[in-house]
């Protein structure tokens, strides 16, 4: 059937299955954007500003596990896209970004809304494409779908010239993709299996640390019942939480800069580390001299590149994590292999006291609201429940400690990137995917203002997220940094000149609340969680000098935290 | 230590400057880099020369291997191999000189290809050392321009970079 590149675009996003994309129209897209106008399968989401439109396709796919579809204009249009690609980049989130581009014969001349738009984002892609025939289109198509979904996820950007979009082809959904370039493995290296089973089965302090890789490749199920089989520790990075129960006794919290005592002690004294889907970020190891430097390490991994890359470690294992792991429970089952039940006892017996310590209690106030405090009860009051996204700061950092959760897809963050204005998109991203369930955007007043205008968009389309703004009146992260290190210079940390958020969402049609004694958090937060059908934007106005403990201060080891 | 990674690639738009931009991000070293087309149009052999500890060569033949684009690649290095560099070199060549240059190009195996009454046109192929030897040899007032083609090679005996 012949259909024009823009036809081929939106048939091709329908045969994929695709149902939301997130976009924003300009000149180079309207061929695509009238193509959308005459077909009812894919729903346009139409954002604010692009920043929002690839933050809000990550949301839907970090909520999901599948792809997510943004679609922007040349130029500005993909300029502004950059932010949301390299912050899915960084966090290997499935991403695919369709790109408008100038007509091919006026590429290169400096036309008007024209950027490079392979050549800018190319180091913050997993790949990129431009189309020059718009015969290529369905297969360039199929081809950022495939590599954006397998071995280690990542974005994909394809951007279409204009006269690709109004050219004409035959189209057919193509099924099948060959590329002689990449081929992700998938199964684990069976000798490297059982080497690494020995070495499990031999450990006197075991610890398992695991990423965000856990979630990408689906294999929370197994990696609960296999810690839960054998007795071991566990600690989730900030891009893993939800891996393993959070509520589990097994479960040591989050490590790293500002992970638990017991989970920092536990990674700096064990004797064998098994290290799954994670990458030995800097904010986890500290500093890597000394990280785990009495534990052999196991690693088991899909992207070969991130192994030996920070740490050296000693059993590497290339694969998806799920079948590895579904490996390893194959043959303890079949070998009947047992841990050292005494040597873990002491284990466990050390962790405890480690964990006596508390090191994540704080100073409650009837004065003012501490912050800890409104996301301890955030917990409660979603019952664990919520699908939670966060902004970047002190508020990530204390939802990431104080939330627990459960199970995977529900802690949405910007690990890797960090970037503050994640949030509310990522929210709406979330809401999209998960109509019914309670969506939360914990975030700060800085943060908050990056993509603000987002409120405009759930308005448009009724999602009714709860926004849980810790109002400190500061860049709290840096301001605490600033106290820390650079004895209290508070540049230009003090938010000066806010709005009145209440009035702010008021005015943006949602309702709005400030909550000023801790008294109110309980109700507010319940009051909020009923209007199911109404975005509700609560300004907690909280204690202004709250810092994050624990910290481990940049550089130093593990085992060198600063408790309260 | 010093390596050389011979890498096939797809011969598509935007390839090397993947590769390139892939160098410089990561702040990896390039020595030399060159490529073109196999015998087979779809697909381009490139010759990376490179520095590093065994961790950071590894990092890089991981990395390179990532590269959507990149079908295959091998650190010639890692086993025999030959390693040819094309020189070429214009030299002012004048009364005495001239003598001393001819002699100068047939102990190093090169030949002159351009002459004019003052000038020498020299091509040399070799390893790069016996490239930087030949450079050294002559006197430095005499070069007028160099140009060298960047270092390509290929394995010894029976092992061949092919898909
Ligand atoms: C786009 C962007 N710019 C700057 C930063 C640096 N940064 C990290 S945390 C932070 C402060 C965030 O303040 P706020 O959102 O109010 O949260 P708080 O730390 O007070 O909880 C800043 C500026 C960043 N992460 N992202």
């Amino acid at each position: 059937m012949e259909l024009t590149g823009a036809e081929i675009v939106v048939r091709f996003l329908k045969d994929e299955g695709v149902k939301y994309v997130f976009g924003y129209p300009g000149g180079a897209v309207l061929h695509i954007y009238d193509a959308l106008y005459k077909q009812q399968d894919v729903e346009h989401i139409l954002v604010r500003h692009e920043q929002g439109a690839t933050h809000a396709a990550d949301g839907y796919a970090r909520a999901t596990g599948k792809p997510g579809v943004a679609l922007v204009t040349s130029g500005p249009g993909a300029t502004n896209a950059v932010t949301g690609i390299a912050t899915a980049y960084m966090d290997s989130i499935p991403l695919v970004v369709l790109t408008g581009q100038v007509p091919t014969h006026l590429i290169g001349n400096d036309a008007f809304q024209e950027v490079d738009s392979v050549g800018i984002t190319r180091p913050c892609v997993k790949h990129n494409f431009l189309v020059k025939d718009v015969r290529d289109l369905a297969m360039i198509l199929k081809k950022a779908f495939y590599i954006a979904t397998t071995g280690r996820p990542g974005p994909v950007v394809v951007d279409i010239p204009k006269d690709v979009t109004a050219a004409k082809a035959d189209y057919k959904y193509p099924k099948q993709i060959a590329l002689r370039s990449y081929r992700p493995v998938t199964k684990g290296h069976i000798g490297q299996i059982k080497r690494a089973l020995k070495l499990m089965m031999a450990a006197e302090r075991p610890m398992i640390y695991t990423g965000g890789g856990v979630i990408l490749g689906g294999g929370s199920g197994s990696l609960t019942e296999l810690t839960r089989l054998l007795g071991f520790p566990i600690t989730n990075t900030l891009m893993g939480l939800g891996a393993y129960p959070g509520t589990d006794k097994q479960f040591l919290g989050m490590l790293g800069m500002h992970g638990t005592y017991e989970a920092n002690m536990a990674m700096h004294h064990c004797d064998v580390l098994i290290a799954i889907g994670a990458r030995f970020d800097d904010r986890v190891t500290g500093n890597v001299e000394k990280f785990c430097s009495k534990a052999k390490i196991i690693h088991i991994d899909i992207d070969p590149s991130s192994i030996s890359k920070n740490v050296r470690v000693d059993i590497p294992i290339v694969g998806n994590v799920d079948n590895v792991l579904k490996e390893m429970l194959r043959i303890i089952k079949e070998k009947n292999l047992k841990p050292r039940r005494e040597a873990l006892k002491a284990w466990w017996a050390q962790i405890e006291e480690w964990r006596a310590t508390d090191c994540l209690k704080y100073q409650q106030s009837d004065e003012v609201i501490k912050p800890q405090y409104v996301l301890e009860q955030l917990y409660k009051v979603t019952r664990g429940n919520a699908f939670v996204t966060s902004d970047v700061g002190q508020h990530q950092m204390w939802a990431a400690q104080f939330y627990k959760f459960d199970k995977p897809h529900r802690w949405i963050n910007s690990g890797g990137l960090g970037t503050m204005g994640f949030g509310l998109p990522a929210a709406m991203g979330a809401q999209f995917a998960h109509p019914r369930s309670t969506v939360v955007c914990v975030t700060g007043e800085g943060s908050i203002q990056m993509c603000i205008q987002e409120l405009s968009t759930c308005l448009q389309y009724g999602l009714p997220i709860k926004i849980v703004n810790l109002n400190n009146r500061y860049l709290g992260m840096v301001r605490q940094w600033q106290e820390f290190f650079y004895q209290g210079r508070y540049a230009m940390s003090y938010m000066d000149a806010l709005p009145d958020f209440v009035r702010l969402a008021e005015s943006y049609g949602h309702v709005g609340m400030r909550i000023e004694k801790p008294a109110e958090v309980v109700p507010a937060l319940k009051e909020a969680m009923k209007m199911k059908d109404r975005l509700v934007f609560m300004d907690f106005i909280t204690d202004q000098t709250e810092n994050v403990y624990p910290m481990i201060p940049a550089g130093a080891g593990l085992n060198e935290m600063i408790l309260v | 230590m010093r390596h050389i990674i011979s890498i096939l690639l797809e011969n598509e738009a935007g390839a090397l400057s993947r590769v390139a931009g892939l160098f410089s991000a990561r702040g990896y070293n390039i020595e030399s880099l060159t490529v073109a087309p196999t015998e087979d149009p779809s697909l381009s052999r490139m010759t990376v020369v490179t520095r590093g500890s065994d961790e950071i060569i590894e990092q890089i033949t991981k990395q390179l291997n990532k590269l959507i684009d990149v079908v295959k690649l091998q650190d010639l290095t890692e086993g025999a191999h030959i390693e040819r560099e094309m020189l070429l070199i214009k030299v002012k060549a004048v009364d005495g000189a001239r003598e001393e240059l001819m002699r100068l190009t047939d102990i190093f195996r090169g030949s002159i290809i351009d002459v004019t009454g003052q000038t020498f046109t020299i091509e040399l192929t070799g390893t790069s050392e016996k490239l930087d030897a030949f450079i050294e040899a002559v006197d430095d007032k005499l070069i007028l321009e160099t140009v060298r083609s960047g270092v390509t090679g290929i394995a010894r005996g029976e092992r061949a970079l092919r898909l």
